[in-house]
């Protein structure tokens, strides 16, 4: 029984039908997958192409795979909330309050740490290299260390769905509720391993990505002319470097109460909950600008492009972005106006959370003058910008009502509240990435996504998010209190019925973003990117092919402008042949694969596992795995891997033969069109 | 890898940090227009980037503690359990192997083994003393019932001294892993820069003893 800590046969939910079954059938679909990738024999290839792989856009790619399949799982959360509050008017509904507690708690953690975070990350780990026109991040390997841990929380967090519990209290565990006397399941040791681990991810991405921003960029890259999501990259990874060891601070904090016996957070001994509240908010407001800013960083990028302008105001905006890095760590109060630290703290971190709003209107307005005078190409990328700043600025004045104290007393803690951070968090942040998956995509895969299918995608989402959130601002208003399980209101009721429907309609969005996976794959020849600038692009990332090479850039550009590849268009429209002449070819060197981050991520579980079910012989065994996995790493000598010049000739070749020809196609196209009008 | 346009923007960096000063091959630290900086600047900036997030991390350690040290639920304080002496051999402790860490650095740069062997030999040695020492001041706190499950004051002030203790213990099994790589792989550029990430860490550790050792010990037994 000592051998395997607390795990016993009662942790697997025998009793309960739906999480066994729906366990049951995530392990067959996972088995299955595993099974047709062996028996395929496709698993040389996973292993040398993608797993051990230290590229940054390889590393991208996983990072927003791995986003989308935990939204599938976070999304199936959020049907199962909606569809119990439509059936638990005075009623039980279908889920027993212990599971709805687990189903709300899984899928704020999950949306937050597992698809927010890791689409954000993985888009700027597939373009920041590219527009800063390097040939990598600072540190490709701990790149790959970084993906790896995200994934071991992500696994970590499913696997509590079979063996055990998850957390029952929230996306955040508030002591003293978290505390081992009141929660003495292993739902919050989950949690916190879970985080630790894809937070310990996360911080060193955000140390990578500061390094290669700040050090490595395209000879003539002065910061004033970087683009704007490279700025905001910088910005939210500056945050994370800053506010992620905070969150690993406060949870170590709650694990040493829960596992040892201290007395931080707890009721006796002389310990402060409000501690907590403090700390983890002095993570978690920062955290809501980590995902934010890149967001704004992609709809810049998308407003811009298809504006065919130089984006307005390129310097407010990089004034705007740091003054909301900076002030978004001076806001963390107003997560807890009614703690009651007194009127005039609540009035200071009032205004300062309404001063917020201030460099975010400048952003606002930057687009939209952007978008004034341009000729404006109505594309899937360019509907989710547009959708963004309707929604955005609506979800954004709720959030300056509920920056009032007295407004908040009356709100705190209500699906008012709720229906705030969703409008936001989806209409800015999703919307974002998937602005910016469909803009990138083309780069990264070689062929453009359906344009239809992306268009009705974003309508439904669009449609359904305000049917489902809507009548959140209304009960809210109500006095609808958040994760309700059952309740006997009957004013409520129609609108939760409605709400349901927005999901579906939501439903409907994701199924044709599905589809247009899909159609899109096997329709692929016919949509290729020849020329890699599918779009009429203005900067470095659509000045290389699609896909890029392994090393990006041939010869690293040479920066002149605030949008070089846009100058360098220009130019070589005017004199009517690509503007530079064939570079003298050089070996490039490349950092060579590396198992490291899925060995580090393998030996993370074990020891998170461990550690949750107080097997301390596998936690020690763990951890001497990791410091081996350490040891062997730093023992390697043979590090990089060379491409010889004729390779890299031979790709450049042909892509610049691509561009030549688009170059003479188009000046082709332009006289044949002048000639009647003369 | 050479960059055209760079050679013009040489001047572009008026302090010259991070230029080699022997070759006259001017070496890029990043900013302005001059293109991707050496590896040795970025590994020690990367590096330092850590520092500063280690910094953070302890700055909640610090905060808590200052939130919870009058949080003693009716058990002892600051004045009935510290004892200087056992603090000023610490440090002493720990601020005498950051000098001898600065000596491998000299060692290091001359590609002396022998002296960067013993060097690191002695800043591991003193590291370990200090963690002696600091094991001996818990076993008698604990042993005077003064434990971290005591009170809230306990808990933030073991798990800040400890957390500072964790560190020295993994630079430690740092240490060790340098001193095997030294006579394994020679000097050559990555051990150097490995080396360049070490010492940073140890000195950081020390300003961090600094900061414990003020506000902890210092002003914990002057204030009442």
């Amino acid at each position: 029984m000592t051998l395997l800590g607390k795990l016993t046969w009662q942790a697997i939910p025998f009793q309960e039908p739906l999480p066994l079954f729906s366990g049951l059938a995530v392990v067959i679909v996972v088995v299955a997958v595993v099974a047709w990738v062996v028996a395929k024999g496709y698993v040389p290839y996973l292993w040398r192409e993608w797993i051990t792989s230290v590229d940054h856009k390889r590393i991208g790619i996983m990072y927003c795979m791995l986003a989308g399949v935990m939204l599938l799982r976070g999304f199936i959360d959020a049907i199962m909330m909606r569809t119990q509050q439509v059936m638990a008017y005075n009623a039980p509904g279908f889920l027993p309050p212990s599971h709805f507690d687990q189903v709300f708690s899984a899928h704020g953690t999950i949306m937050i740490f597992f698809v927010a975070m890791p689409f954000v990350i993985g888009l700027m780990n597939v373009i920041v290299p590219l527009q800063l026109g390097v040939r990598d991040v600072a540190f490709p390997t701990l790149n790959s260390v970084s993906f790896w841990l995200t994934a071991a929380g992500a696994l970590l967090v499913n696997l509590s769905l079979v063996v055990g519990e998850f957390d029952k209290m929230g996306w955040l565990p508030y002591p003293p509720l978290s505390e081992l006397r009141y929660s003495p399941g292993v739902g919050v040791d989950y949690y916190c391993w879970a985080l630790q681990i894809s937070g310990a991810g996360t911080l060193m991405t955000g140390i990578n990505f500061v390094t290669t921003i700040l050090k490595l960029r395209a000879p003539g890259m002065h910061y004033t002319r970087m683009p704007m999501f490279c700025w905001t990259a910088l910005a939210a990874n500056l945050l994370i470097v800053a506010a992620f060891p905070v969150l690993t601070a406060t949870l170590a904090m709650l694990l040493l109460d829960r596992y040892v016996g201290f007395h931080f957070f707890t009721n006796t001994g002389g310990g402060n909950s409000m501690m907590f509240m403090n700390l983890i908010w002095a993570w978690g407001h920062p955290e809501v600008y980590i995902l934010v800013l890149p967001a704004f960083g992609i709809y810049s990028e998308v407003v811009s492009t298809f504006s065919n302008k130089p984006l307005f105001g390129y310097r407010s905006m990089i004034y705007a972005t740091m003054a909301i890095c900076i002030i978004s760590f001076m806001v963390w109060l107003h997560h807890f106006f009614t703690m009651g630290a007194g009127a005039d703290v609540n009035a200071i971190f009032g205004i300062a959370s309404m001063i917020i709003a201030v460099p975010t209107g400048v952003k606002i307005f930057n687009w939209l003058f952007t978008m004034y005078g341009g000729y404006v190409r109505f594309t899937t990328p360019m509907l989710w910008s547009l959708g963004f700043m309707v929604t955005f600025a609506i979800g954004g004045m709720t959030g300056v009502l509920l920056a009032v104290p007295p407004a908040d007393f009356q709100l705190h803690n209500s699906v008012f509240l709720v229906a705030h951070f969703h409008n936001v968090i989806i209409g800015a942040v999703l919307f974002g990435v998937f602005a910016g998956y469909t803009y990138w995509f083309p780069k990264s895969f070689g062929f453009v996504l359906d344009e239809r299918l992306g268009k009705w995608a974003f309508w439904l989402w669009l449609i359904g998010f305000w049917v489902a959130w809507g009548p959140g601002y209304v009960v809210g208003l109500e006095g609808m209190t958040r994760r309700l399980q059952h309740y006997d209101v009957a004013e409520w009721h129609p609108w939760l019925v409605v709400a349901e429907w927005g999901v579906f309609i939501i439903l409907l969005g994701i199924i044709a973003q599905i589809a247009q996976i899909v159609v899109s794959v096997r329709t692929r020849e016919q949509r290729r990117d020849l020329t890699g600038d599918p779009w009429d692009g203005r900067n470095l990332e659509w000045i290389t092919s699609s896909p890029p090479p392994p090393f990006n850039f041939a010869v690293l550009p040479n920066v002149t402008d605030q949008e070089p590849y846009w100058d360098m268009k220009a130019r070589a429209r005017e004199i009517g042949q690509l503007t530079r002449p064939e570079p003298e070819y050089e070996p490039i060197h490349l950092p060579r694969n590396s198992p490291t981050g899925f060995v580090t991520a393998f030996f993370a579980v074990i020891t998170g596992f461990a550690l949750i079910w107080h097997i301390w012989w596998l936690v020690l065994l763990g951890l001497v795995g990791s410091y081996a996995t350490f040891v062997v790493f730093a023992w390697r000598d043979h590090d990089e891997e060379l491409i010889p010049a004729e390779e890299v000739a031979r790709l450049d070749r042909a892509n610049r033969a691509a561009r030549s020809a688009a170059l003479h196609h188009r000046q082709l196209r332009r006289e044949t069109r002048q000639e009647p009008s003369e | 890898m050479s960059a055209p346009g760079t050679a013009l923007r040489a001047g572009s960096d008026p302090y010259h940090i991070g230029h080699a000063p022997s070759t006259g091959v001017p070496e890029y630290t990043g900013h302005g227009g001059g293109g991707p900086s050496p590896k040795r600047i970025y590994v020690g900036y990367g590096f330092w980037i850590f520092i500063l997030s280690d910094v953070v991390l302890f700055s909640c350690f610090f905060a808590t503690y200052t939130v919870l040290i009058g949080a003693r639920d009716g058990g002892p304080g600051p004045q009935q359990l510290f004892d200087l002496h056992t603090t000023a051999l610490e440090t002493a402790c720990l601020l005498l192997s950051s000098f001898t860490c600065g000596l491998t650095s000299l060692a290091v740069a001359r590609h002396s083994l022998l002296w960067s062997e013993v060097c690191l030999a002695i800043t591991g040695l003193l590291g370990l003393a200090f963690l002696g020492l600091e094991a001996h001041e818990f076993i008698g706190l604990v042993a005077q019932g003064a434990g971290p499950t005591r009170s809230a004051f306990l808990t933030s002030f073991f798990a800040l001294v400890g957390c500072h203790g964790v560190h020295v213990s993994a630079g430690l099994l740092w240490l060790g892993t340098m001193m095997a790589q030294f006579p394994a792989k020679g000097f050559k550029e990555s051990i150097r820069h490995r080396y360049l990430c070490f010492s940073l860490f140890w000195h950081a550790l020390d300003i961090i003893w600094v900061g414990i050792f003020t506000v902890v010990y210092l002003i914990g037994t002057i204030t009442p």
